[in-house]
């Protein structure tokens, strides 16, 4: 499960002694707790990781915390966080804090594993899909007007430069982790001179994969191939909105939004979060929430910055944890308490020995 | 009933069998409802794309004017030809009737089996404007723009449709997806009519969700929802999605619902042209779709019979088509269900 970055990216020096900094964005709901969580397991297995906490608050208008965390991240390359909360209710001036990170960050490319786990009950079993979603233009320019009282217009950008540039990462994506197929998700049969571009960019790079077969789904109809066939699918591409609607389908086919984490990848900068980029709002503080996409997140960052010693020994914890159904948490249909399964993992990880240096 | 046995009105309903399977499994339809003795008389008209005085694109006129005479329509399958310079036909028919919202109810059908059990919602879908405005422009080489239209009039009608429905068959909940943590101006315009229409409404209750949480929850336990109102795009998602739970375009019903009280009821699938003709088709999809049209006309026992008919054939497994998992031919199917619904007369 994910073992290792898809697309080997050269991550930041380490300084001061083997050690690396990572700019930690707590975000709300759930996020402030998960990720406390995240550094008392680094603590217990010594990781050699120091976090650099960055607080953005969601509620305030201004725009400092935001360059706050933008230059933090851009000092230290690598981030982890939890999602910010949007108030739709404010006027468009008030852009999402997440888009603006992923906007300002050029964060292109969203990154999500979605796999059966072992004792996780689904409806579906034996799914194995990596989205692959364009993760800065498209439906969230945030180019709106209201020319007419009454009447909006919103614009998606698609652009031959970012679409090509996702439909590379995918398919060098595929060919290093021996994937064979690569499924463009798009509605070009309406939106034909947008996701038109897209399909065409997308058709361009695959030329140069000959290994890897192409091919095309209209949205409307993957989805519906999705919960009734979801094994059909290997590595999918596709802009934004359509990104977010096959991310969320199939994270709830491998178990929900407790499980599955996810990366954005720029050329520059690599932030980590869960893969549905949920707040949690509703069950905050109650130490109910599923830890586990929190936690193979700060694997994922682990893997990026090329210390996959710990990103192994952390991850089969994780999983073997996973496997317990007495540990389950709600979302997961148990009665499992937050802690309950961070303890378990660190006990796993200690069952397994003391770890030398080398096998780090 | 037994009192109005003298006074049989017969309600004119325009037939637009369509392409490929079109023809026969209206025609299955037509036999069930005649079995059923239910009051409706078919006019059967075509619709192709013919070019009218001034160079637009139209419907033909003895079309046109049998749907604005009888209000309703019932559709089959219409093939949209490539590079055939006109718009597909479901647009133009969606034009000429101002068809603003397309309705699908997803039940589970007990019997045909998915992974999904017990779904039982329904999507209403802005059909006008969104994303679906077909306004793009290359703004410059390698750079195009493609426009989202949302506007007040159009959020008003669909939001209104969606609480009336959902008041009109009895449904508890209403609930609004949208994106407006990202797209604050157009899914925000859509939402606040959304809201103000639901005052309105204080019988039914009103939710909003993210188009993204939607998604995640109804893969993983669909029984949560009831009735969803959204724009185009994530209608045309959504509709899908929820197709897909309960077992396919095959035998999802949807209906169209058009301004001036024109509805135009239609099966969603495919022409099949591979099958056509060789009485092979399916007409689950088009006789839910028929089924919907009665319960739309307030003709609620015939819709029930002719439902009940259905569902228990297919629960029965003894007679189904391929698509169903059986190997019976169309008129098999439909001779089946003809049989059962004049046994329950």
């Amino acid at each position: 499960m994910g073992d290792c970055a898809l697309i080997k990216h050269a991550p930041p020096p380490a300084k001061y002694g083997g050690r690396h900094t990572v700019t930690l964005i707590p975000g709300d709901g759930i996020g402030p707790e998960l990720l406390t969580h995240v550094r008392e397991l680094f603590r217990f297995c010594c990781v050699p990781v120091d976090f650099e906490i960055v607080s953005i608050d969601s509620k305030s208008t201004s725009d400092d915390d935001m360059n706050n965390a933008i230059t933090a991240i851009r000092r230290n390359g690598v981030a982890l966080k939890g999602n910010i909360e949007t108030n739709h209710n404010l006027p468009p001036s008030h852009i999402s804090r997440n888009n603006i990170l992923r906007t300002s960050l050029d964060l292109y490319a969203n990154v999500i594993h979605c796999q059966t786990l072992p004792g996780v009950r689904t409806r579906h079993r034996d799914v194995d899909i990596i989205i692959i979603r364009e993760n800065t233009e498209g439906e969230y320019s945030s180019l709106e007007h209201e020319n007419v009282p009454g009447v909006v217009e919103c614009l998606k950008i698609i652009t031959r430069k970012k679409s090509l540039r996702i439909a590379e990462y995918a398919f060098n994506a595929a060919r290093q982790n021996g994937r064979r197929r690569v499924t463009a998700v798009h509605k070009a049969n309406i939106m034909k001179l947008g996701d038109g571009l897209f399909l065409q960019c997308c058709k361009e790079v695959a030329a140069g994969y000959p290994e890897i077969t192409f091919d095309s789904m209209i949205v409307d109809n993957t989805t519906m191939q999705l919960v009734s066939k979801p094994q059909q699918f290997d590595v999918m591409v596709m802009p934004n909105l359509y990104g977010s609607v096959i991310s969320n389908v199939c994270a709830g086919l491998v178990g929900g939004p407790g499980l599955v984490p996810g990366a954005n990848y720029g050329k520059d900068y690599a932030v980590f979060e869960t893969a549905t980029r949920n707040t949690g709002k509703s069950i905050a503080n109650k130490n109910i929430a599923n830890p586990t996409a929190t936690l193979l997140a700060s694997c994922l960052m682990l893997d990026h910055l090329r210390l996959h010693g710990y990103a192994s020994m952390i991850r089969k914890a994780i999983l073997a944890t996973v496997s317990e159904t007495r540990l389950h948490t709600a979302d997961l249909g148990g009665q499992g308490t937050t802690s309950e399964v961070v303890q378990s993992v660190m006990r796993e990880i200690e069952s397994k020995g003391p770890r030398t240096s080398e096998q780090i | 009933d037994f009192t109005k046995s003298w006074i049989i009105i017969l309600q004119t309903v325009t037939l637009i069998p369509g392409d490929g399977i079109g023809p026969e499994i209206s025609t299955a339809v037509m036999k069930i409802f005649e079995a059923a003795k239910a009051p409706i008389q078919w006019e059967e008209r075509n619709v192709t794309a013919i070019k009218g005085p001034g160079g637009k694109w139209m419907i033909p006129t003895e079309a046109k004017d049998s749907m604005d005479k009888s209000k309703i329509g019932l559709k089959g399958p219409l093939k949209t030809p490539i590079a055939a310079g006109h718009p597909s036909m479901n647009l133009l028919l969606r034009k000429t009737f101002d068809l603003y919202a397309n309705v699908r109810p997803c039940v589970s059908i007990e019997g045909y089996k998915t992974p999904y059990t017990d779904v039982d919602l329904v999507t209403i879908r802005e059909n006008t404007e969104g994303e679906y405005s077909g306004i793009e422009h290359v703004i410059v080489d390698g750079v195009v723009q493609s426009i989202k239209l949302i506007t007040e009039e159009a959020s008003q009608r669909i939001a209104e449709y969606a609480f009336e429905y959902a008041r009109n068959n009895q449904r508890a909940s209403v609930t609004a997806v949208h994106k407006a943590n990202i797209m604050r101006m157009s899914d925000g315009l859509f939402l606040r009519k959304c809201r103000e229409v639901a005052e309105n409404f204080k019988d039914i209750k009103f939710t909003e969700m993210y188009l993204d949480t939607v998604c995640l929850n109804m893969v993983q336990d669909p029984t949560q929802f009831d009735v969803l109102v959204m724009p185009n795009l994530y209608g045309d998602i959504l509709s899908d999605l929820c197709a897909g739970l309960i077992g396919g375009l095959g035998v999802t019903p949807s209906g169209n619902i058009g301004a001036n009280g024109v509805a135009i009821f239609e099966s969603v699938h495919g022409t099949a042209p591979d099958i056509a003709g060789k009485d092979l088709a399916n007409p689950t999809a088009l006789l839910l779709s028929a089924v919907m049209m009665l319960r739309h006309m307030g003709l609620h026992g015939q819709a029930k019979k002719i439902e009940t008919a259905c569902f228990d054939t297919i629960r029965d497994k003894k007679v189904l088509t391929k698509d169903l998992g059986g190997n019976s031919k169309c008129s098999e199917f439909t001779g089946e269900i003809c049989r059962r619904v004049q046994d329950m007369e």
